[in-house]
């Protein structure tokens, strides 16, 4: 089990909604960019990376309980989307990196795609 | 947009606390004239490690267990307490928060405070570990009371008696208005948490309710109406629109197909996956479809996995297909 925190500080990330990735613990990692599979693919305490950056990232996140989102290539969700991921208690975090490459990072870091 | 700042259960309660509510009361107290020996059993009996100095009723000092060592080596012992006291009296008034009395242990670094009333007469003493029992009292009391109404919602459909009750959500979704998307749903959610259900089930009813939603918003020419009905062992989810209507319910159902144009796929949405989560999702599932008239889906979901089983038994007792 990896720290959300660890992953931030390894990845560095920028985390753009205010809610604390203290005492996260993140079980397994997803990646799509299609949000009907990350609803089932991924589960509570999950991390997604995904480039999409609008509202209904944060709906997905907060219905299946993730650890947090990484979104990937730059992608930066609009104040709209920060203000429900802060309402919701979803991590967001950003960076410019590809998903492949954030993947890879996730695995050497000892996350796996299941628990 | 302004961020709201976020403040944990400890932040607002050392805001809310007012200290009387720590503080303790009673205080064991030395008059200038005791002598350090007799302050030794003072503290040694009381199991203290320090008291205010009252002379009548004003407060004179405080004197503490650091005090005492220090006559001890100095050999000082037969001295009044008045002359090795503090007289920098630090205080804080019974009425205020909590934080005023953190502020003032981290400006002065003292051990205690001396609490005081308006008319700046000594009420209590506060140490470190006053505030930090009082807060634990404090959280558990919020702790008791998010129990108990957890609980009333868990029993509520023993409380309310009638030969089918049933607790009826719904929610009006409008068609293309992505902003809102998963708001139904994640309420449907908070609800069943409220009520005290299994999260392996929640999750099912959080998906199924989340696709249904989205395709109320995706596909619809005017939205349509999210209807979830709760009953003691089952939740029923039905989404209801007036078009366009599906041509072919068979093809719809098949991973993977999807009608929903580009601008929408870009989004991550229309994967052709919804209805295939939702139908590995529900318990049953039933879609009707005329084009030109609407579109009626309905989810079921149990929600206990043992009424699930007796369900099915029952089926094959009626000799139909489980």
């Amino acid at each position: 089990m990896t720290s959300l925190k660890e992953i931030i500080e390894t990845l560095n990330l920028e985390t753009v909604s205010s809610v604390s990735a203290d005492g996260r613990s993140v079980m397994a990692g997803y990646a799509s960019d299609l949000l009907s599979c990350a609803m089932k693919g991924a589960g509570k305490d999950y991390v997604w990376v995904t480039l999409q950056s609008h509202l209904n990232v944060v709906a997905v996140a907060s219905l299946s309980n993730l650890a947090g989102v990484i979104i990937t290539e730059g992608n930066r969700p609009d104040p709209e989307t920060i203000g429900r991921a802060d309402k919701e208690g979803v991590v967001l975090m950003v960076t410019p990196k590809a998903t492949f490459t954030v993947v890879g990072e996730l695995t050497r870091l000892g996350v796996r795609g299941e628990p | 947009m302004a961020q709201v700042p976020k403040f944990t259960k400890i932040q607002e309660l050392i805001y809310e606390l007012p200290i009387e509510r720590v503080m303790k009361k009673g205080v064991i107290r030395v008059s200038p004239e005791t002598t350090m020996t007799e302050l030794k059993e003072v503290l040694r009996v009381n199991r203290i490690s320090g008291v205010p100095v009252m002379e009548g009723e004003r407060l004179a000092g405080v004197i503490s267990i650091e005090d005492l060592i220090k006559a001890l080596v100095e050999g000082d012992v037969e001295a009044p307490v008045r002359k090795r006291m503090t007289t920098r009296l630090i205080t804080v008034r019974e009425n205020e928060s909590v934080v005023e009395a953190v502020k003032k242990f981290t400006q002065y670094k003292v051990g205690r405070l001396l609490v005081v009333d308006e008319q700046g007469r000594l009420t209590g003493i506060l140490t470190g570990g006053d505030i930090t029992r009082g807060l634990l009292g404090a959280i558990s009391l919020d702790y008791h009371a998010e129990e108990i109404s957890r609980y009333r919602a868990k029993h509520i459909f023993e409380d309310i008696v009638s030969d089918q009750t049933s607790l009826i959500l719904r929610y009006k979704v409008d068609a293309k208005d992505f902003k809102k998307g998963g708001t139904a749903s994640s309420k449907i959610k908070r609800a069943l948490d409220r009520l005290g259900g299994v999260p392996e089930v929640i999750r099912r009813v959080a998906i199924s309710a989340y696709e249904a939603e989205m395709n109320l918003i995706i596909h619809t020419d005017h939205g349509g109406e999210l209807i979830a009905e709760l009953q003691p062992e089952v939740i029923r989810i039905m989404a209801i629109d007036q078009g366009p209507g599906i041509p072919d319910v068979d093809q719809a159902m098949s991973p993977g197909f999807s009608t929903a144009p580009n601008w929408i796929r870009e989004l991550g949405f229309g994967a052709g996956m919804g209805l295939m989560n939702i139908k590995k999702c529900a318990d049953a599932m039933t879609l009707e479809s005329t084009v030109g008239v609407g579109t009626r889906m309905e989810i079921v979901i149990y929600l206990h996995p043992e009424s699930r089983q007796e369900q099915a038994s029952e089926k094959q007792k009626d000799g139909e297909p489980s």
